[in-house]
């Protein structure tokens, strides 16, 4: 993932040129690419504009395209929920990420390769599995519960897990190794020299933190933020598993006109104004963040 | 005064890092702890400690189909993305070409767009064209996911490479092909082996594209989802724990290697 903010690759001067070859390498690849992503996308778009047939579980294609606006008011709640619970999820995955990417960047020393790898670790033990030991600890058997139960933090009635906190600690939860690569990629590379120049010019340790090291690390940020909000805001497992019907995100909407209602116009919409949804505000985010390209 | 505020802020890191590396490990943990429960029916409440699960991991129905799908496909998926996607970085990263900027944001797209819309938009496609959905769609759907980061991965090791090397050998009289083989590739292998690491554990852990692409097939993944209503058997933890120290180990045994070579040359 580091690699995503890392690669600017060489200037394209010194890059050969040859006619036929790099199209022969990109040829295969671009093909699945056209053929299973773009395809799809746009046999999607066609989809939402369908209405119901004449059989049961048919549709006909009849470029109803107010079925999109009808889709997003159905779901406005579970849009403006997910971009809130996505939000949050980023934020609190930006508050903890930082200070161990920095740590990892600065003070581990000859362990940094090892902690790098620890950070990814938990990705190989299967995410339905540690989301489901979360519901576990946070649930009212868990260890947790009766610890605090015991400090009488919480009474027995009160509930950790089937709640908006817990859909949102575990959505950060999920993303976080997404966040803490990026940005010790950009802390990585910061060059220790310019740190203690601005020591030197009398700036205390905070004013080179804000002034120097959050500046420099910026790419990091934007990278990492992306790469948790926009899983975070399409994923509805966390919402299954750790909430309640009152915390249900957009996905758990798509998913279920997909795989239970199986009315596809609604959920193509759906799913089409998501990806529209994400598309804009990350637009709008790079804007203002002033970053130039990702890849 | 200074010094005192000096510490405390190194020390304020360490502390922090331990935390976030705590945050990050509670579920590991929990589900390492869980997989020696002695447990009945659904695996809850701690009934005390028991090797049984660990000695019979396929001790339930169902779990070990399961997780031989997930590995069948991830092996696949890993196989066919890594070639497209080695390929592709090569020419991004080797070659000038008109459509540089498209071919960018076709890599870039689908690493931004959220999974339930590729796992969404690729099952409307199936449906469409009336295609039988279960194992193969699953690989088409992995492979698709996994070409955009393996791109990235060995792209980022070729931007990284040092001109010289290739320049060196072109000077000692190798022809383009030599060089490639004998220079250009050797330095990159390292990233192309991260990349299909990468893919194997990203095919691997799917959960959402496989869910709406997968048919009657069950992967790992789906089982765990599908069973945790009814009570997870331990064995999913045991699957779950192993392959964690598994991956841990092969991530250790390469940086090893990796050294190794890096001496010994």
């Amino acid at each position: 993932m580091a690699a995503v903010v890392r690669s600017s690759g060489s200037t394209t001067s010194e890059l050969k040129k040859k006619s036929l070859v790099p199209y022969l390498l990109l040829a295969p690849g671009l093909l699945w690419l056209a053929l299973f992503f773009v395809a799809p996308i746009i046999t999607l778009i066609s989809t939402a504009t369908k209405t119901p047939g004449a059989g049961i579980g048919e549709f006909v294609q009849t470029y109803r395209w107010a079925n999109y606006w009808d889709s997003l008011v159905g779901a406005s709640g579970q849009f403006g929920r997910s971009f809130l619970y996505a939000t949050c999820a980023t934020l609190l995955a930006l508050a903890i990420a930082y200070p161990l990417a920095y740590g990892i960047a600065f003070k581990s020393g000859k362990y940094k390769n090892i902690l790098l790898v620890l950070v990814v670790a938990p990705f190989f033990c299967s995410f339905i599995l540690r989301t489901i030991a979360w519901k576990q600890i946070l649930g009212q058997e868990g260890p947790l519960f009766r610890f605090l139960l015991d400090l009488h933090i919480v009474t027995p009635t009160t509930h950790l897990t089937a709640t908006a906190p817990a859909v949102i600690v575990g959505l950060a939860y999920n993303f976080l190794p997404f966040m803490t690569l990026p940005l010790y990629g950009s802390l990585e590379r910061i060059d220790p020299r310019v740190l203690e120049a601005s020591g030197d010019l009398y700036s205390n340790a905070f004013t080179t933190f804000r002034k120097v090291t959050v500046p420099l690390s910026m790419p990091g940020v934007v990278a990492g933020t992306l790469l948790t909000f926009i899983p975070a805001a399409g994923d509805y497992v966390n919402a299954e598993i750790l909430g309640n019907p009152n915390t249900k995100m957009i996905g758990n909407v798509i998913n279920a006109q997909f795989l239970n209602t199986q009315d596809y116009p609604t959920a193509a919409a759906l799913s089409f104004i998501l990806m529209i949804g994400i598309s804009i505000l990350v637009m709008i985010y790079i804007r203002k963040a002033g970053t130039e390209e990702l890849v | 005064m200074k010094t005192l505020s000096r510490w405390f802020s190194r020390n304020l890191i360490r502390i922090y890092m331990v935390l976030g590396f705590g945050y990050l490990f509670v579920p590991v943990a929990y589900t390492f702890a869980f997989s020696f429960n002695d447990y009945i029916k659904s695996n809850l409440v701690w009934r005390g400690f028991t090797l049984n699960n660990w000695k019979q991991p396929c001790g339930v129905l169902d779990v070990c189909p399961a997780l031989g799908n997930s590995i069948k496909i991830g092996l696949l998926a890993t196989f066919i993305a890594t070639i497209l996607g080695t390929l592709i970085a090569f020419a991004l990263g080797r070659y000038a070409f008109r459509g540089r900027a498209v071919t960018n944001t076709l890599i870039f797209l689908p690493m931004a767009s959220p999974e339930l819309v590729l796992g969404a938009s690729l099952l409307t496609i199936f449906l469409n064209l009336g295609m039988n959905l279960g194992f193969w769609t699953i690989v088409i759907a992995h492979v698709m996911f996994c070409i955009s980061f393996v791109v990235v991965t060995v792209k980022a090791r070729i931007a990284s490479l040092d001109p010289r090397l290739e320049q060196a050998a072109m000077d000692l009289y190798a022809d383009e092909k030599e060089t490639f083989r004998r220079i250009t590739f050797p330095l990159v292998a390292p990233g192309i082996a991260g990349a299909a690491l990468l893919a194997f554990s990203l095919s691997f852990d799917d959960f959402i594209i496989t869910n709406f692409n997968s048919g009657t097939t069950i992967t790992f993944p789906l089982y765990v989802y599908t069973h945790a209503e009814r009570g997870l058997p331990a064995q999913a933890n045991v699957i779950g724990s192993a392959m964690f120290f598994l991956a841990l180990l092969i991530v250790v045994a390469g940086q090893i290697v990796g050294k190794k070579v890096k001496v010994g040359k």
